[in-house]
């Protein structure tokens, strides 16, 4: 189906594939990661100034 | 809603969030419907199914050339408005550009084999690339070696501009210069030279890799945001926990 230089393809696809998935993934863990920190230090009551200052 | 309303962190994360899930979703399409035309466009006449390299190697470039533009707005928005969201914007951009350069390079590698008999050759398209991957590299490596957070904005800020120079290089270098790479078939005074079979497939795969783009790019700013928050936070605790 991809003819004689199929690896050529396949090993282009691939490489882009993994890359892209790891830079998805890892900016997602980051994001919960950073998330899960703030929850941790709002159930200790540090909050932001405006966060104060509006409850809501 | 003025432009300037929503350069403000927290309406930017409101917004973001309301935004993201729609432009990753539309990503997701546009590179499903994108790939499906492209496995079943047709062989190249010369380059046979190896041409398929061309739906991902081509998007790619264009991304990497784009992200570089968008750093070098983000510069000037440092450097002149010295706003806040234009560092988180740059902080967030360089390495989703980094990886975009690179598989521009290691895509383009894996089509030139087969097809120049070369994974690489020093001539001034792919040589340009390389130089537009190692600013980028050179962007993250400033940035981390400069505490200040706002003196590192400023000096990644100046090295962007100094770097734009670079993007019409890439862009221009196969006209400029002889070169073992195609001249440009897409973008060019006379229109494309691309059939429509292969044009129209290419065309959504690069929609799809920019709406991915931009949506890893709004992600990461969404992260860097929070994450700045997240600094002062600990701060003040550490302090009060002092003063206590």
């Amino acid at each position: 189906m991809l003819g004689e230089h199929g690896g050529f393809i396949l090993a282009a696809y691939g490489v882009s594939a993994l890359a892209l998935a790891a830079l998805a993934l890892s900016t997602l863990l980051q994001g919960r990661a950073v998330r899960r920190r703030l929850g941790e230090l709002e159930a200790r009551g540090v909050r932001r100034r405006s966060a104060r200052r509006s409850p809501s | 809603m003025a432009l300037m309303d929503l350069a403000n962190p927290t309406r930017f994360l409101a917004l973001s969030g309301r935004v993201l899930p729609w432009l990753a979703g539309a990503a997701v399409l546009a590179l499903a419907i994108g790939f499906l035309l492209a496995f079943r466009a047709p062989a190249d006449y010369q380059q046979g199914e190896t041409v398929k390299i061309m739906y991902i190697h081509v998007p790619f470039a264009w991304l990497a050339m784009f992200g570089y533009t968008l750093l070098a707005l983000s510069a000037i928005g440092i450097l002149v408005w010295r706003h806040p969201l234009a560092d988180v914007s740059h902080k967030a951009l360089a390495p989703i550009g980094a990886v975009f350069a690179f598989l521009c390079l290691i895509t383009g590698s894996l089509w030139g084999r087969p097809m120049w008999g070369t994974y690489w050759v020093w001539d001034a398209r792919l040589t340009s690339m390389l130089v537009l991957l190692l600013l980028y590299l050179g962007l993250l490596a400033l940035r981390s070696a400069i505490e200040d957070a706002s003196q590192a904005g400023r000096a990644v800020a100046v090295l962007t501009l100094v770097g734009f120079v670079n993007v019409p290089i890439v862009k221009f270098s196969v006209d400029w210069w002889n070169t073992l790479h195609q001249p440009a078939s897409v973008f060019r005074m006379g229109g494309s030279t691309i059939d429509s079979s292969m044009l129209w497939p290419l065309m959504i795969c690069a929609l799809g890799f920019t709406l991915l783009m931009l949506a890893l790019h709004m992600a990461a700013m969404r992260n860097e945001i929070l994450r700045r928050r997240l600094r002062s936070l600990e701060a003040r605790a550490a302090a009060e926990a002092a003063h206590a």
